[in-house]
């Protein structure tokens, strides 16, 4: 129970960058305790932005070693790759800052886009309204069981993960049928457009992400969220709404999950119902990668962006090399994973001593 | 009115409580039953030996990994790598069978053995979530499979390997076999042994369990260890009963299956319970729904929904306890 309190704190700290500088003041400790203190704030730098740092880095070190990786080309290209990824990634950074997890994303994400793909048949609204829709219905499920049920968030999504597969396969002739966008359709645009040598779906998702850390950093939902992470109780007890934001947060990941499905089916033309199988892991590698915490509590959304586009970068390196067998990839990320996480692990540790 | 009323009502609670509490214990039991009972009367040729057969066999991998995830559980852990240690000993077989049979299983086994180490160095030394040290190995641990492998299925010929996977003893199949034996050594290990009170202690409160003296981050380790052992004896039964190597697709999900017959066997994800035997009943069960939705041709997705409804059911009727 203390743990957990002192874990809340330290999320509020991360969120409130202010709340740094009065602790400062209000101590006005000796030296020593200064010097503790940056470095523990050093520390909690370095684990909610190590993420861009390891991105820097390894642009650099790849920018240097490949002629084709540092162009506006191929630049474009890990951005249209990975938006689908990010989109999915910041509903899941919510839900894992409030303490849960979405195991369900990868199936709404398929669910979205063969919807998607049905739906663009009656017209561009219904194309992208019919999705969001069933992310947000799949959502609600996921986050009354949670919130009223009291049921863990874990066996909740794994239980929609197999709900909405199932019901996927049922729209689409157990798998067989495959919808496909009308050629005229309105709709392919939002997927195969272009501003600025951007894809739309690239657009989407750094509009989104920016919303997103708005609603993270600066509405009361946001800091509700924060405070059911880092303990449930104590946000009960201070008369916080924690089931309607626990309800939020999964409504929410739904409803990013099935709009990057929509947006794929668009770029892709058709709604592919094998999509998005292990999508739910990549987001979390993605969140865990840009110093969110799983155990709540803490964490962002810059840091996810980060993540996605670490991930991406990798994959993007891997396919460069070319000779390489494209399992190491898998390798690769999860060793990568491994070392992120042991770092983390450390640094959060460091930061509470 | 109300006075009298209120020790109706107290003993009503007291009741529900009791029922409750009876189906959280029992409800997996009871929901085997009316599945079994619903087959015998809808299903013709169920009571047959070959059916029975062929489902215990086909639940066979899935239970043994149950038995390890139901152990890493029990600590309030989780283990997601298992179908990757499936691929990591289908991928390795092939490549030590020319050694002779026992060699490559035992490699196998070493190899399962040391990615539970793996996991559980990580959770119990560096104190990373088990979900994510676990995750890593999954994504890691296939492609790590796929690489030895190159990526390629392949015939599996030794003949001592592929007797294990369709051979009989007395009529029942070896893999069944070894799956009942498992579960009888887990069940002994939980029930009977030091290690599986300290097991139950650490899952129920590990704070307490280091101040009581538990040595916490060895039986951490070999809580793993253990499930990554359990998860590499069913890679190399489903390796041998496929009669291929075949690490891309070999135990994909299955560790969802396995935490699902897990929770539907009655041990909460929370930790400090184990439950061996409903585990068993759990996996059997998750089984027989497939079959028998399939034999009343209900499409499979159909199956999926029912089965996700299940899991919903399970873990509400144990709710209370979880959260206690």
């Amino acid at each position: 129970m203390s743990e957990s309190l002192e874990r809340s704190a330290s999320g509020v700290l991360t969120s409130v960058p202010l709340a740094d500088e009065v602790v400062a003041v209000d101590e006005g400790g000796p030296a020593v305790s200064d010097r503790a203190r940056r470095g523990e704030r050093l520390a909690g730098l370095a684990q909610r932005q190590g993420a861009w740092v390891v991105l820097l880095l390894v642009c650099l070190v790849a920018s240097l070693s490949f002629d084709s990786f540092a162009t506006t080309d191929n630049a474009s290209n890990i951005a249209i790759q990975t938006s689908f990824l990010a989109i999915v990634a910041l509903g899941m950074t919510f839900a894992i800052i409030s303490g849960g997890i979405d195991l369900s994303v990868g199936s709404v994400f398929a669910l979205g886009g063969v919807l998607a793909a049905y739906g663009s048949q009656y017209g561009f609204l219904v194309g992208l309204g019919l999705p969001l829709l069933a992310g947000a219905a799949i959502g609600l499920i996921n986050g009354v069981l949670v919130a009223k049920g009291g049921l863990a968030p874990f066996i909740v999504t794994l239980a929609t993960l197999l709900g909405a597969r199932g019901l996927l396969l049922a729209i689409t002739d157990e798998g067989s049928t495959t919808f496909l966008v009308p050629r005229d359709s309105a709709f392919l645009e939002l997927g195969r457009g272009e501003l600025l040598g951007l894809g739309y779906p690239v657009w989407m998702a750094l509009v989104l992400a920016l919303l997103a850390g708005v609603l993270l950093q600066r509405t009361s939902f946001g800091q509700c969220v924060f405070a059911i992470g880092g303990s449930q109780d104590a946000a009960r007890l201070m008369g916080l709404p924690v089931a309607r934001a626990t309800m939020g947060v999964y409504v929410l990941s739904g409803i990013l999950a099935a709009l990057a499905g929509a947006l794929l089916a668009a770029r892709s033309g058709s709604g592919v119902p094998i999509v998005g199988v292990g999508l739910e892991l990549n987001a979390i590698s993605a969140v865990v990668i840009g110093g969110t915490l799983l155990t709540g509590g803490a964490g962002g959304i810059s840091g996810t962006v980060a993540g996605v586009l670490l991930l991406g970068v990798i994959q993007n390196i891997i396919n460069q090399i070319g000779s390489l067998n494209s399992s190491l990839q898998a390798v690769v990320s999860g060793a990568f994973l491994i070392l992120v996480v042991i770092g983390q692990t450390y640094l959060s540790r460091r930061q509470r001593r | 009115m109300s006075v009298t009323s209120t020790p109706a009502v107290a003993v009503r609670g007291a009741d529900r409580r009791r029922i409750a509490r009876w189906v959280q214990d029992n409800g997996v039991y009871v929901a085997l039953a009316a599945v079994v009972a619903f087959n015998l009367a809808a299903t013709p040729n169920f009571a047959s030996l070959a059916t029975v057969r062929t489902q215990l066999i086909q639940v066979a991998p899935i239970l043994i990994i149950a038995l390890g995830m139901a152990l890493v559980i029990g600590t309030e852990g989780i283990d997601l790598s298992v179908g990757s240690v499936m691929a990591l000993t289908a991928a390795l077989l092939p490549l030590y069978l020319g050694y002779g049979t026992a060699p490559a299983i035992l490699i196998s086994l070493a190899a399962g053995a040391a990615v539970g180490l793996v996991n559980g160095s990580l959770i119990a030394f560096i104190g990373v979530q088990p979900i994510v040290a676990t995750l890593a190995l999954l994504v890691g641990g296939r492609g790590l499979a796929l690489v030895f492998a190159d990526g390629r299925l392949k015939q599996i010929e030794d003949p001592n390997l592929l007797e294990l996977g369709s051979g009989s003893v007395l009529g029942v199949p070896i893999v069944v076999l070894v799956a009942l034996v498992l579960a009888l050594a887990v069940a002994f290990l939980v029930q009977r042994s030091t290690f599986g009170r300290q097991l139950v202690a650490v899952g129920g409160n590990r704070a307490a369990s280091e101040l009581a003296g538990i040595p916490v981050r060895r039986v951490l380790i070999w809580v793993y260890v253990l499930c990554g052992l359990l998860a590499a004896v069913a890679g190399i039964l489903a390796t041998a009963r496929l009669r291929a190597s075949d690490p891309s697709a070999v135990g994909t999900l299955i560790e969802l299956s396995a935490i699902t017959a897990v929770v539907v066997g009655g041990t909460p994800l929370s930790g400090g319970r184990v439950r061996i035997v409903g585990t068993v009943a759990g996996a059997v069960l998750m089984q027989l729904i497939t079959a028998t939705l399939i034999t009343q041709d209900l499409p499979s997705s159909t199956a999926q929904i029912v089965q996700a409804a299940i899991i919903v059911a399970a873990v509400y009727v144990q709710r209370q306890r979880g959260s206690r």
